[in-house]
């Protein structure tokens, strides 16, 4: 079973204060996240990722379509006592203490006060704040204020965790460990849904990604499988200082290095740049496919379409 | 009372208590000691009717300013600080968070007043050097401002569920004075013809009818305070709030937090 369906998801706002006019901030969106999936949702801001985030938090009402989480309906409380939810850039109760803080939603989320203290302390622990714990959040750094938020969302062991923005204002060390914390919560067997536009923690998270882009989806599946499918860049080595004419027309960045050459061009000028080397006779050392990256791939479909040319 | 409402109306008079609200509390006590010093010196015979009149007036004033400008930040403050997210994503239905909301101010109003009344019994053992019978009136009077508290407080929420703080003082402060003359107004309805009379009965009724919860003047002047008056106030309050906090639900659960 999908543990999140977003069937035709859409939403619709109303701008404008006396002549109302409709602005779509999500086109219908269909998303099927598997239990257990670390699934990252990619977008540039302004994208339609956090109203999508809203939209399944119940914050936001759908213009159309539904979507059910762990089988059940989005105002489902029973559903809402599994899920964990991270909201971009958060800001709690600045006169409560990390440890009140993650009391008061233990008891919101039903967590058996007999068993509340424990957890607490233990996910405080797990998420770095233990010297911090009776310390008001009034005084923690926004760093402390994203790891309290991260507690918050997995204190009472939800099976779903939706995450928007969870690297956001940390430092290095903090993203290695909230990356290990999210790789910890699906060894756990969580479903782990976050947005962000940091790509390199969707690379190297992610089980799948879905790119979206002007509130339309742009792209879903596997990191490898989205990027294979992106016509990438060859690196040619010659032995020699020299660089052909025909190779430079071919727009190739080209690099000296003692008496090797590199030139990376695109992978449907490769014939055309072989056949150059060989006409000057330089002996070619190698011919490598240069990987694509997701952020290749991120940046092939942020190029609006020809109908949203058209429609600007 | 669910669980849930239990702990939001917690936090909220937790949230209150840490702003300093109680603080206030200084501020009664040193007008008492001094009006209760100072009324010993300058007047003969009506210590008694200066002090409840002075300090039944004093824990209304104090008590609707907090009302108020606690009461308009309840829900919009969440909103704007975004702390209303990570409440509304757990199993809290949106009703249940208004509710558990109005409960918080309403506690913290009944223990500010509680306190103030303790105030108030002080300085007339002060002034008056013994409690009569008659000082049980001070009791009912305290319950009516209590119940006009819990009016103001629904009514800053209900403002403070779809309009801007300002606009919602703005509101609520109006609805207060207005509604402490509700019963001159009906009087001018009874008095207009026509289409004038609509309006003003329409006006008159629709706004809280606070004068008819003020029994300082006649409690201050040993006037008996029937059951019935109890009665017929406390189910008035009751329907009242009660309307008031389903409009505010109603709007509250259509909204969109973008």
């Amino acid at each position: 079973m999908a543990a999140i369906e977003i069937l035709g998801l859409e939403k619709t706002y109303s701008v404008g204060f006396w002549r109302k006019r409709p602005k779509r901030a999500l086109h219908p969106l269909h998303l099927a996240i598997e239990d257990g999936e670390i699934f990252g949702f990619l977008g540039p801001n302004g994208a339609g990722k956090t109203t999508t985030l809203k939209m399944l938090m119940g914050l936001v009402f759908p213009s159309g379509g539904g979507a059910r989480i762990l089988g059940m309906d989005l105002d489902d409380p029973r559903m809402k006592a599994q899920i964990g939810f991270l909201p971009e850039q958060p800001y709690f109760y600045d006169y409560l203490t990390a440890r009140e803080l993650l009391t008061y939603y233990g008891q919101l989320s039903g967590v058996d006060s007999r068993q509340l203290p424990r957890k607490v302390d233990s996910t405080l622990e797990r998420v770095g704040l233990r010297d911090a714990t009776d310390v008001q959040l009034r005084k923690f750094s926004k760093g402390m204020l994203q790891r309290a938020g991260i507690a918050q969302a997995i204190l009472h062991d939800p099976k779903v965790v939706f995450l928007d923005e969870p690297m956001s204002g940390l430092d290095p060390m903090g993203r290695r460990e909230v990356r290990s914390l999210i790789e910890q919560l699906k060894a756990e067997g969580k479903t782990v849904f976050f947005s962000t536009h940091i790509l390199s923690d969707a690379e190297a998270l992610c089980d799948r990604v879905a790119v979206i882009n002007l509130g339309q989806l742009r792209g879903v599946g596997a990191v490898a499988e989205l990027t294979s499918g992106v016509r990438g860049k060859v690196e040619l080595v010659w032995q020699g200082t020299s660089v052909p004419a025909a190779i430079k027309s071919l727009g190739a960045e080209t690099h000296v290095a003692g008496d090797t050459t590199r030139a990376i061009i695109s992978e449907q000028n490769q014939d055309a740049a072989m056949e150059a080397v060989r006409r000057e006779t330089l002996r070619l050392i190698s011919v490598t496919p240069v990987r694509v990256s997701l952020e290749d791939y991120f940046m092939a479909q942020l190029k609006p379409s020809p109908e949203e040319v058209v429609a600007r | 009372m669910s669980s849930r409402i239990w702990h939001i109306a917690a936090n909220t008079f937790r949230e209150a208590v840490r702003d300093r609200v109680l603080y206030n509390l200084i501020a009664f006590a040193l007008l008492m000691s001094g009006a209760a010093v100072l009324v010993g010196q300058i007047s003969i015979g009506i210590e008694r009717l200066v002090v409840i009149n002075l300090g039944l007036t004093a824990i209304s004033l104090f008590g609707v300013v907090i009302a108020i400008f606690i009461g308009i930040g309840l829900v919009s403050k969440e909103i704007d600080k975004r702390t209303l997210y990570t409440v509304l994503s757990r199993p809290v239905r949106r009703w249940e968070f208004i509710a558990g909301k109005f409960f918080g101010l309403s506690g913290t109003l009944v223990v500010n007043t509680f306190f103030m009344a303790i105030g108030v019994f002080i300085a007339l053992l002060y002034v008056s050097h013994h409690l009569t019978h008659a000082d049980a009136g001070v009791l009912v009077a305290l319950y009516f401002i209590i119940l006009q508290f819990v009016i103001i407080t629904a009514l800053a929420l209900l403002f403070s569920s779809f309009s801007s703080p300002l606009l919602s003082a703005v509101f609520a402060f109006s609805l207060f004075v207005i509604g402490s003359f509700a019963e001159d107004l009906r009087g001018f309805a009874a008095m207009t013809q026509g289409a004038t009379r609509w309006l003003a009965t329409g006006a008159a009724y629709l706004v809280p009818n606070l004068s008819a919860l003020n029994i300082v003047s006649s409690v201050a002047h040993e006037q008996p305070v029937s059951a019935q008056l109890v009665l017929f106030n406390t189910a008035y309050a009751l329907v009242y709030v009660g309307m008031v906090l389903c409009g505010a639900i109603l709007i509250f659960d259509r909204r969109d937090f973008k």
